[in-house]
């Protein structure tokens, strides 16, 4: 049985509808009804996107390219709303209504006490069909609606409590640099266009062959290669969404959204859109091997560098912030070895295991009332240890600890920037080994500042004055101080943490020969045969198992254990020595807290140069030309010649009736020059 | 004689007593005189057309303007007590300049429309016989009701809104004359005007009480 | 032998008169009004001489409703005339300046 339109339709369309009900009926269904139509909704999606995999994987059903409705036509160019359903597709769409689901059940727990609960729910709602749109889009026109949809309701949910400054701040800075992604996506796909001359992917790929050679003429003697102009004008579109160096500095300051977005948008989904989107575009990206190149360095860098500073952060949702952008450098760099399977396999694994941490720091969060400093945390192990539990399973996928499924993604990467031989491979090489080592220092040291080793918060019971639990209060009195002691959250928490703990451990192993070696994406990604690290790699694969067991000989593991060694020594044994250690380091602890200083040079230079450069124009066009000249000036015109002519109207009919005679003899006069002047010729 | 020297001789005459008249119109100074000069004017120029054999425009050119028109501006002129002194005010002063600005524009005129060339057209045939029918108001009338029926009809409208212009801006109620109102007339009831009082029957036999006025 | 100049010259002398008399009678409105007239009589003369000697029918059309709308226009213009004596006392054109800007 094939794929039915209905069927993704409805997959599409049902948490529109629950987002439609929500948000405009909200009021009348009230706080139950509200989650009650959203879940439903999203539900629905989940379930008829496990059928589509199914579908797709065992049932033999062919891949669906259909366009369903044309939006505009323009000439040739026919934009239309479609859907390109294969197992790519399929597998984005269990990852991202899967983990939409269980937030959307956490949600419920978390936002208990929030004013903005049904807000809150048609937001997340309208993000998973903004989603869905990306990811089942069959042209670069519905790409581009998804990727803005979602780039809004990523706005909308970063200022979800508009009230706090920092929440605007981080909000409109999140939108301004994914603007500068954006245009450079938007670009891309202009120049798809101009190139390819359609903007449907299967057309496009089709004649994605047909790039070779092509050149765009920039200068007499400048010419850019066409597919790689394509391939990175679209990458820095895929470098906004996904918080890539340079543009990753929206990211850790998305943290001011609520948790449930942390975990749904900047952790599983949303962030992963860039990379999907490369994987999709595959086969114009293996065109060109200059634009990879730029993929995997890029990619590198963030790997690396992002996750030193994640080192030295103390709110918890900023380290995991951390953990993300240098994992999504993972993926990017997977990419950039044409390893595109091996980069979709990590985003799935990550999505679980990310999903799960943030879920479960926002339950560490929820205990602490609304406290996200690490450091007045501790020993939070014995008051919620379903949390504890569940945050070792991811803390262990995202080290990548062998047999969990973070490990089969992770180090096939590792092992495939290894086998390969693009420009800049061993840079990256060097980033992704040195990144497992810091990815253990982060994660390990977060999991022992927040569950182990002394309590550093104080419990003081509340004597009389008001009690203090909604979630708008957030404001705490003075750091460390608790009202009443952590316990463990409800049901509707901890069970998004058991269902996203179990694929964090299990899907990797299961999954890991089919999507990796055994060429499921085939036909959805396409690889030059030169490039398929994979394939090589594949000579070296014998099953899970043993690829795990062959894990704890290799380099990463012994990082991790090293990392493992020494966080464990300083922070359960020894926790003076890591102040120690900071004033030891301070120049190296400064260079990482303040992020590399790449903040403040955007905003000396862009914020600061824009704000200059809009007084400049304020100042020279806007009061000087057109206050001053076009505005002021051409009421003065006027009223100075008003006041000239004014004199002509003396209000004597006879004056009239002499102007009008004037005119009349001059007008005969003129014709006769004229009639003259031409019979003479 | 010559009937074409006869039309020319005609010409002629009627000619010199329009211009004539035309003059005397703008320099009399009796504004009644002037408007009997602007008749005669028209009684020539009307003889003029009928020498084109334009009949039809000719007789209606008397009866609307002599017999409609102008007989207005007659009404007008002695229903207004004009001053004629104060109007006839820098006549002689701009004499000279109403001359030359004329002098100028016929000749301009004249040098336009190039007399020379219009010398060499002379009168055919009557365009009515022409085109088949037995006279001008026929040929004419053809036109009107075919051709030009819609341009007909919009003048009718024109002179309709002419007349209900004309009567709205001079119409005027006077407060200080007494006239009747022919609505509130109708709208009269008896029971306004009359009214029946029963009074008892006054026996002569009794001693006469005085009287009270019925309430 | 009357030729089309004839009729032409004696409109354009009449259309001169007229011009010459409202310059002469700048403060009579009456004598304005009838030297319009005169303007537009040496227009219709020109109309009726171009119909007859060119044997086309629409001068002699055109003729009739310039009669009919300088009626509409004579009347209004004597309404207008009386109204302003009613309210000025006067129709003297010197007098009357309260559209001067």
């Amino acid at each position: 049985m094939g794929l039915s339109t209905s069927i993704l339709l409805t997959i599409a369309l049902a948490p529109l509808v629950g987002c439609v009900l929500a948000g405009f009926l909200g009021k009348f269904l009230g706080r139950a009804g509200s989650h009650g139509v959203t879940i439903l909704g999203v539900a629905v999606s989940c379930a008829l996107s496990f059928y589509v995999l199914y579908q797709l994987t065992m049932g033999g059903a062919a891949e669906y390219n259909q366009n369903i409705y044309t939006w505009f036509q323009i000439g040739p160019f026919n934009a239309s709303v479609g859907f390109m359903v294969d197992r790519l597709t399929a597998l984005m769409l269990v990852v991202v209504s899967f983990v939409s689901l269980l937030v959307h059940v956490y949600t419920i727990g978390y936002m208990a006490d929030d004013d903005g609960y049904t807000r809150f729910f048609s937001y997340i709602s309208l993000f998973t069909f903004s989603m869905f749109m990306l990811v089942m889009s069959n042209n670069f026109m519905q790409l581009f609606f998804g990727w803005e949809a979602v780039g809004l309701v990523s706005y909308l949910l970063i200022g979800f409590w508009y009230k706090r400054p920092t929440a605007i701040f981080a909000n409109l800075k999140a939108f301004l640099v994914n603007r500068v992604g954006d245009f450079g996506f938007l670009l891309g796909i202009a120049a798809v266009l101009y190139f390819l001359g359609t903007l449907d992917y299967a057309t496009a790929f089709a004649a994605a062959p047909g790039l070779a050679g092509k050149a765009l003429q920039i200068t007499a003697n400048t010419q850019w290669d066409a597919a790689t102009v394509i391939c990175i004008c679209l990458f820095v579109g895929a470098m906004g969404k996904s918080a890539q160096v340079p543009l990753h500095v929206w990211l850790p300051d998305s943290m001011e959204g609520p948790t449930p977005i942390s975990a749904l948008i900047h952790a599983a989904t949303m962030v992963t859109a860039g990379i999907f989107m490369v994987a999709r575009m595959s086969p114009l990206f293996e065109m060109s091997s200059t634009a990879l190149s730029f993929v995997l360095v890029i990619g590198a860098t963030t790997a690396l560098f992002t996750g030193l500073i994640g080192i030295v952060q103390n709110d918890i949702k900023r380290v995991i912030a951390y953990s993300t952008l240098s994992q999504l450098g993972y993926m990017t760099v997977a990419l950039g070895v044409s390893m595109y399977s091996g980069a979709v396999f990590h985003l799935m694994t990550h999505a679980f295991f990310k999903a799960l941490l943030f879920l479960g720091a926002g339950s560490v969060i929820i205990a602490m009332h609304h406290e996200q400093d690490m450091r007045y945390m501790g020993g939070l192990r014995k008051y919620m240890p379903v949390t504890w539990i569940t945050m070792w399973v991811g803390s262990l996928a995202l080290v990548a600890v062998p047999f969990t499924s973070g490990f089969y993604s992770k180090d096939a990467i590792i092992e495939a920037v290894g086998l390969s031989h693009r420009w800049g491979a061993h840079y990256a090489y060097f980033c992704v080994m040195a990144g497992a080592l810091v990815t253990g220092l982060y994660t390990f040291r977060q999991m022992y500042l927040t569950f182990h080793g002394k309590e550093r918060f104080k419990v003081v019971e509340p004597h009389g004055h008001g009690h203090h639990d909604g979630h708008d209060d957030h404001g705490h009195h003075e750091p460390g101080v608790l009202a009443h002691a952590p316990k463990e959250s409800p049901w509707v928490v901890t069970l998004p943490l058991v269902l996203l703990a179990t694929p964090s451990l299990l899907v990797g192993f299961f999954t890991v020969g089919p999507t990796l070696f055994g060429n499921w994406f085939r036909g959805a990604i396409r690889v030059d045969e030169a490039n398929d690290v994979l394939a090589e790699l594949g000579h070296e694969f014998h099953g899970a198992a043993a690829m795990a067991l062959h894990g704890f000989t290799q380099l990463p593991f012994l990082l991790v254990l090293v990392a493992f060694a020494v966080t464990t020594y300083i922070y359960l044994f020894n926790p003076a020595l890591a102040d120690r250690i900071k004033s030891a380091l301070r120049p190296l602890w400064t260079v990482l807290d303040r992020k590399y200083w790449v903040d403040d040079v955007y905003f000396a230079l862009f914020a600061r140069g824009s704000v200059l450069l809009g007084r400049g124009f304020w100042k020279a066009s806007e009061t000087a030309l057109i206050d001053g000249a076009m505005v002021n000036g051409s009421v003065n015109l006027v009223h100075r010649v008003a006041a000239t002519m004014r004199r002509l109207q003396s209000g004597y009919l006879y004056h009239y009736a002499f102007a009008m005679i004037l005119g009349l003899i001059l007008l005969l006069g003129g014709y006769w020059l004229v009639g003259s002047g031409l019979a003479g010729h | 004689m010559n009937p074409q020297l006869l039309q020319l001789i005609c010409f002629y005459a009627f000619g010199f007593v329009t211009a004539a008249a035309a003059l005397s119109v703008i320099t009399l100074k009796n504004s009644v005189h002037a408007v009997l000069a602007l008749v005669l004017t028209f009684f020539s120029a009307a003889c003029l057309w009928l020498l084109l054999e334009a009949e039809f425009l000719a007789l209606a050119l008397i009866v609307v303007y002599v017999g409609a028109v102008m007989v207005l501006f007659l009404f007008v002129v002695m229903m207004l007590d004009i001053d004629q002194e104060k109007l006839r005010e820098g006549f002689v002063k701009f004499l000279p300049v109403g001359l030359i600005v004329a002098a100028v524009m016929l000749v301009e005129m004249l040098g336009l429309i190039g007399v020379r060339a219009m010398q060499a057209k002379v009168m055919g045939a009557d365009p009515a016989l022409a085109a088949g029918m037995s006279n001008n108001t026929e040929w004419l009338g053809h036109a009107l009701y075919t051709k030009f029926l819609l341009p007909f009809e919009i003048a009718a409208l024109i002179l309709t809104v002419g007349i209900v212009a004309a009567v709205a801006l001079t119409l005027r109620e006077r407060r200080d004359a007494r006239y009747e109102s022919a609505s509130q007339q109708v709208k009269v009831n008896p029971r306004d005007r009359v009214r029946i009082v029963k009074m008892a029957a006054v026996r002569p036999d009794e001693p006469t009480a005085p009287q009270e006025p019925q309430p | 032998m009357i030729s089309l100049a004839h009729y032409i010259v004696l409109g354009a002398v009449l259309f001169c008169i007229a011009v010459a008399g409202m310059f002469i009678n700048r403060k009579n409105v009456i004598v304005l009004l009838m030297s319009i007239e005169l303007m537009l009589l040496a227009v219709n003369m020109n109309f009726v001489a171009f119909s007859r000697f060119l044997g086309d029918v629409a001068g002699q059309v055109f003729v009739f409703f310039i009669l009919t709308v300088a009626a509409a226009e004579a009347a209004i213009g004597l309404a207008i005339l009386v109204l302003l004596f009613r309210t000025r006392s006067t129709i003297n054109i010197a007098d009357i300046d309260s559209m001067k800007g």
